[in-house]
């Protein structure tokens, strides 16, 4: 019995031992990067900083705003965390116009939507411990949907130039010119959440699930969660990157409906 | 009776001149033939007359009116561009030729695009095969009739032969001119072709960027 018992204290048991244990695995990934001369030990040590830092800062953040629980303040943080990701997807989109005005009305409606059906269902409640990290998770996967399909945009617009100029030549209108490129763009944005959709629990645990089986919850009950965690993902980054897709074509054109040098 | 018209027109990239003051009419149903040596900026021409490109300055006449009062879906379906090299979308012919119904929102016309396939000589085309098992004069004669599926006002063709074989090359030269003397379509063509230079018509002559010679006669 005190074994269990040990073993549960030292499952949830992360201190500041177990952080310098890890902080080695680091070292780990410098070592192989310094040998094999990849040249990432200075990106690596920035990330690790920053990580450390920011986490801090929101671990003290969100312990603030959970004990409030004001609602205000928590639309307030939701709002902070769109606004980086579009600042974050945007980054995607290089010269793309208008790039951090369309990531943040795909994101801050796609966000919206999803966690407004789920208030709404009653799946969660309004309050901090649930809206912040569900908004979190929602924005994240919704800014790599969308720079996905950013990338995807740009590409094929430099790729398929001469054809969209033989549509446009031929009396179409942007969306007709652009369609083909915009569904491909969809469909490159939403590919990572489909087939982590379908290799959810075969390939990986996701971070929920696994958080709330390491919390010792029911697997079973677990997974339940996870499920309502692919649903949500699968609505925000289809909804983020249908927005951004259909937002972000008319900046390939200028007023004159011309396909403008990338 | 003038249907195109360029006054003053300029076009340059990064400070560049690529074409300056050209100033050409031309006449309804008129047949005219653009040359020049390599790089004086023909091609750049007809993408300002296809509304491609904005000129830099000047301005562009469709029926003495600017081009920047048409929509320029409108204008691009009355005044059409036909490609050096085209490329073909899709995966089939169909998807080609259907596509000039498709932006009309009309329903596609069966005979209609088997008609303006036997035009080229392609009458045992069928509809499912893939462009990608084309031959290049086949994909040219492809982009050409779609094209012309819906008549333009003003054909504007860009080297539409270069690279064909004699044969192809004379059944659409030959389809040009009948659309041109039976149909009325005002033709404006970039062309090396010797044959194609010496038909009747009006030849423009463009040398780095200027329009040195507009001759109208029957040679």
């Amino acid at each position: 019995m005190w074994l269990v018992v040990w073993y549960m204290q030292m499952n949830l048991a992360v201190n500041g031992l177990s952080l310098t244990f890890a902080v080695s695995l680091v070292f780990v990934a410098l070592i192989i990067s310094f040998h094999e001369k990849i040249g990432l030990e200075k990106d690596m040590l920035i990330s690790v900083g920053r990580a450390i830092v920011q986490l801090i800062i929101v671990g003290y953040l969100l312990k603030f705003i959970f004990q409030i629980n004001h609602v205000w303040i928590t639309l307030a943080m939701m709002l902070i965390i769109i606004f980086n990701a579009a600042a974050n997807a945007r980054k995607r989109a290089s010269t793309l116009r208008h790039a951090f005005s369309i990531s943040l009305i795909a994101i801050l409606t796609s966000t919206g939507v999803t966690l407004g059906l789920l208030v709404l269902s009653g799946a969660i409640k309004f309050v901090p411990s649930q809206i912040i990290p569900i908004t979190g998770m929602i924005a994240s996967n919704s800014m790599v949907a969308i720079g996905l399909s950013y990338r995807s945009m740009l590409t094929q617009f430099k790729d398929q130039r001469q054809a969209v100029l033989e549509r446009l030549a031929l009396g179409a209108s942007l969306k007709q010119a652009s369609i083909a490129i915009v569904r491909e763009s969809i469909k490159t944005g939403m590919s990572p959440t489909i087939d982590s959709a379908k290799t959810v629990g075969l390939v990986s645990l996701p971070g929920m699930m696994s958080g709330l089986i390491f919390a010792g919850v029911d697997p079973v009950k677990a997974i339940m969660y996870q499920i309502l965690v692919t649903f949500m993902l699968l609505s925000a980054t289809s909804l983020g990157s249908v927005i951004a897709c259909y937002l972000a074509y008319h900046s390939f054109y200028n007023d004159r409906e011309q396909l403008i040098d990338l | 009776m003038l249907q195109l018209e360029t006054k003053g027109l300029n076009y340059s990239v990064d400070g560049q001149s690529i074409l300056s003051d050209i100033n050409i009419a031309i006449e309804q149903g008129s047949y005219n033939t653009i040359v020049g040596p390599s790089g004086s900026g023909k091609s750049t021409l007809l993408r300002l007359l296809a509304d491609l490109l904005t000129p830099t300055s000047g301005e562009i006449l469709l029926a003495g009116q600017s081009i920047t009062d048409f929509k320029p879906t409108q204008y691009r379906q009355r005044v059409s561009y036909c490609f050096q090299q085209p490329t073909l979308f899709g995966e089939s012919v169909g998807d080609n030729l259907v596509f000039p119904f498709e932006i009309r929102e009309l329903p596609v016309d069966e005979t209609l695009v088997k008609t303006q396939l036997a035009r080229v000589g392609l009458a045992d085309m069928p509809l499912t095969k893939k462009i990608t098992t084309l031959s290049g004069g086949e994909k040219q004669r492809i982009a050409l009739i779609r094209n012309l599926m819906f008549k333009p006002e003003i054909l504007l063709l860009d080297e539409i032969t270069t690279g064909l074989d004699e044969q192809t090359k004379a059944q659409v030269n030959g389809l040009i001119t009948q659309l041109n003397q039976e149909d009325g379509i005002t033709v404006l063509s970039i062309t090396h072709d010797t044959q194609e230079q010496q038909r009747k018509g009006r030849q423009l002559q463009i040398v780095a960027g200027c329009l040195v010679h507009a001759d109208e006669s029957s040679r």
